[in-house]
């Protein structure tokens, strides 16, 4: 089979050795492939260090060619725009350095000086003795007060120094950006063009630049609240931030990969951390296996029915869905879940008519359980999770596969009638392969989206049973563990390094479907 | 000959019954829990949960205490007034602020072409993919020094909301990138500026889209638990009505609550359905086009 076979060799296969030979050349060319990613990150940190030296260079060669007026503006930056009339640019490049300066001389240079997290006081209480006066002249008393001592506080000392070293960062950016503009204008003058007046860039600034404007809001938004959160939540994971080193009163350090160690250690015994981590994994990855694949398939299949031809009413039936769409998650989520409770609606009802004690008498429910235990038994529990998701997700997955359903040409079921095709070929010939293809990368975005799916399972269950170890349930993924671990436990090293993990998992998945899709589309496609 | 044509017909009919069976079936499964909600929202007799659906008796009595019922006498406001209000106004805002941020960045990716184009939407790829929360602790520090936490959670959520949205640009993107570019050139060749082409041709052109986007945005902090109740951290005045009602389901809660729970889930869910209802088809609209595009 590794041998490449011939075209005409293929054909006189027959269809299951044919899909054999498919399968069994997918599974040889994953090496190749994998060895063609390697290729590319390669390329990339090379072509990244290549545009670094560049930079260097041509820093340098500005530099040595430049007249006084850009050597100056290496050190009071706008100089050289400043020098040769560019008033707004080198006001805006002086004003920039003198903030940052300003800055790193008051707070930038403390903040950033405390990093380390060695060598910093804990904000402590102690008993001070404090002289009180008394009425009798001459004579004083004393009493013992307890006095709050401010020390360091460490997570703020992650957060600002954190926020600081980016700040240095996009002064550098800065910087380079004063020397580019002030070798441009240097060149420009030399050849007798006119340089841009600030109100010509100004105007820029709503056409041919007008990028910036449109961008500099929303990407400035998630670099503050997006970016930097998590750059500095990574941090965390390096340290032993937890529920004993809590700041202000007990700071943390940092710890280097102790966190991750404990995560790759396989001791003996299923209690340990890597144990319940490995377990969630895998419940992780079923779950968004099922939870994606039912709600695509029960959602085409509801779509199609809709779509019959002859089925009337087709309006209601697609509104009754859409309805449930636009009731809030949460309060269809938690009725549901207090419905199957254990004193719920469904379990209530069963005891009043008695059909409990009839599963007791058939044992079909052993005699320890006074209702159908939905939320405690594990099995049962994820079964129920993954039912309930259909329930929520499949109207959506009806609206989306409806859309594309109607795109599908009609001849192509035409033709395939009058060739005699039933109703099933049409289906596994015509209508699967083109809603793969269409929605491919759907399913994939829908399949990481599933595994971070806080909602559904955190509102149902809310993880329970807790019966694993490390206040982990077995119906928690990874992203509830991680949120429990948080909120309740404060275990934030902990949930720091979950949350690494998550994304190594997705990014791993995602990078790997991406590259054995068929085809990637291009974006242009439908310009 | 004529045998035939009544068979197959015999076979449609059969076939179309089956699926009516199937679609009413379903109905009857997507429909039920919330006929529950609507009719325990009116039972009166007690307010714990029950093994019946239908109350055995009516009222108004669960709706009279949302709007009365207060936990503490300090509060300006019954708690359920104030968790609605507080919703609305953070869903208020952040229809108007995430249109904008997502009308902003998706036309700047969709239409222009920059150095750094492909990497910036490669990095907010990458960013997709970290677990949303991993920042809440950071941020909740963050916002908490702003004075933004607890009480003053409401702006607070706007703020990050609103921040965090231009990472939400798909949909919107996608449908940009469907627009003929040649619409652009002809306004260009008029003399348009860029600004001018995105106001006076693209954006009237986008109009299902914007209201696709403004129609999500509104919905989504109603349902938003995990971040609003991070921020609000036991505080009551700032909680969302996620938050407020499922506090009402915790085990010391509920038995007092639970009927409430489904009065206040009615009231919420009647205003949004209704909304949801009139704008129903550019929402489909919106979930195709974003889902055909990836």
């Amino acid at each position: 089979m590794a041998n490449k076979m011939s075209d005409l060799e293929y054909l006189k296969l027959n269809k299951f050795q044919r899909m054999l030979h498919n399968l069994v050349s997918f599974i040889l060319s994953i090496p190749s492939r994998l060895v063609k990613l390697g290729k590319t990150i390669w390329g990339a940190i090379k072509a990244f260090c290549l545009a670094v030296a560049n930079e260097a260079k041509d820093i340098l060669l500005t530099f040595v060619h430049g007249d006084w007026k850009t050597k100056l503006s290496f050190l009071v930056m706008g100089f050289g725009n400043l020098a040769r009339g560019q008033i707004l640019r080198g006001l805006l490049f002086l004003l920039f350095e003198v903030v940052f300066i300003v800055y790193m001389v008051l707070y930038g240079g403390y903040w950033i000086g405390k990093l380390s997290l060695t060598g910093l006081t804990a904000t402590t209480t102690q008993m001070v003795t404090v002289e009180t006066g008394t009425n009798i002249p001459g004579m004083s008393s004393t009493t013992t007060v307890e006095q709050t001592v401010y020390g360091d506080n460490t997570l703020q000392i992650l957060i600002y120094g954190t926020l600081s070293l980016a700040f240095v960062l996009c002064f550098l950016y800065t910087w380079r950006v004063n020397v580019k503009q002030a070798k441009l204008a240097q060149e420009y003058k030399q050849y007798g063009r006119r340089l841009k007046k600030g109100s010509e860039d100004m105007k820029d600034l709503l056409d041919r630049q007008f990028y910036k404007t449109v961008l500099a809001l929303p990407v400035l938004g998630i670099t503050l609240f997006t970016v930097m959160p998590i750059v500095m939540m990574i941090m965390v994971a390096f340290t032993n931030y937890d529920y004993n080193h809590t700041p202000p009163q007990n700071l943390f350090a940092w710890v280097g990969l102790d966190n991750f160690n404990q995560l790759f250690t396989w001791g003996n015994g299923s209690s340990t951390f890597s144990a319940t981590f490995g377990e969630l994994l895998c419940w992780t990855l079923i779950w968004a296996f099922f939870a994606t694949f039912t709600n695509y398939f029960l959602g085409m299949l509801i779509a199609m029915m809709i779509n019959k031809k002859g089925i009337k009413f087709k309006k209601m039936w697609r509104g009754i869905l859409v309805l449930t769409i636009a009731i809030p998650q949460f309060i269809s989520l938690l009725y549901v879940s207090k419905m199957f409770a254990d004193n719920g609606l469904i379990n209530q009802f069963l005891q009043n008519h008695g059909i409990i004690d009839l599963l007791h008498q058939w044992g079909w429910l052993s005699e320890s359980y006074t209702a159908i235990p939905f939320w405690t038994d594990p099995t049962l529990a994820k079964i129920m999770v993954i039912l309930i998701n259909i329930w929520i997700g499949v109207p959506y997955l009806m609206l989306i596969t409806t859309g594309v359903l109607m795109n599908i040409p009609a001849d192509l079921y035409e033709s395939a009638r009058i060739d005699g095709a039933n109703a099933f070929q049409q289906y596994y010939k015509i209508t699967l392969p083109y809603m793969l293809f269409v929605t491919g990368p759907y399913l994939l975005t829908s399949f990481t989206g599933n595994m971070n799916n806080f909602n559904v399972i955190y509102l149902l269950t809310g993880g329970a049973p807790y019966t694993l170890s490390n206040s982990a349930g077995k119906t928690d993924l990874l992203i509830t563990w991680l949120y429990r671990l948080t909120v309740t436990n404060n275990d934030y090293k902990t949930a720091a390094v979950i949350g690494i993990m998550v994304f190594v998992v997705v990014a791993c998945i995602s990078l790997v479907v991406y590259n054995l899709m068929p085809s990637m589309k291009n974006e242009e496609d439908f310009q | 000959m004529s045998k035939k044509p009544s068979s197959l017909r015999r076979n449609r009919i059969a076939a179309n019954t089956a699926v009516y069976v199937l679609l009413t079936v379903m109905s009857i499964v997507w429909l039920v829990p919330f006929f529950c909600i609507l009719m325990q929202s009116f039972r009166c007799e007690s307010t714990w949960m029950v093994g019946y659906i239908l109350p055995q008796k009516w009222g108004l009595d669960n709706y009279i205490y949302l709007f009365t019922h207060k936990v503490s006498e300090n509060n300006a406001l019954p708690d359920f007034v104030q968790w609605y209000l507080n919703t609305l106004i953070v869903a208020l805002a952040n229809a108007v602020c995430q249109t904008i941020m997502v009308t902003l960045m998706s036309y700047g990716l969709s239409r222009l072409r920059f150095k750094g184009r492909k990497l910036l939407m490669n990095a907010m790829l990458v960013l997709g993919m970290f677990p949303g929360f991993l920042s809440m602790i950071i941020l909740y520090y963050i916002l908490k020094s702003l004075g933004l936490t607890q009480s003053g959670a409401v702006p607070g959520l706007i703020l990050v909301y609103a921040a965090s949205s231009g990472m939400g640009y798909y949909v919107f993107k996608g449908f940009l990138d469907t627009i003929p570019k040649s619409l652009d050139e002809a306004a260009r060749c008029d003399g348009a500026t860029r600004f001018q082409v995105l106001y006076k041709v693209i954006l009237p052109l986008s109009k299902p889209i914007v209201i696709y986007t403004v129609l999500t945005a509104f919905m989504a902090p109603w349902a938003d638990y995990i971040f609003a109740s991070y921020i609000a951290f036991g505080t009551s005045s700032g909680y969302n009505v996620a938050v407020g009602l499922y506090s009402w389901l915790t085990k010391d809660m509920i038995n007092n609550n639970f009927t409430a729970f489904c009065a206040g889930g009615v009231c919420i869910a009647v205003p949004i359905t209704i909304l949801f209802m009139c704008l129903q088809k550019y929402y489909v609209e919106g979930v195709t086009g974003g889902a055909v595009k990836g």
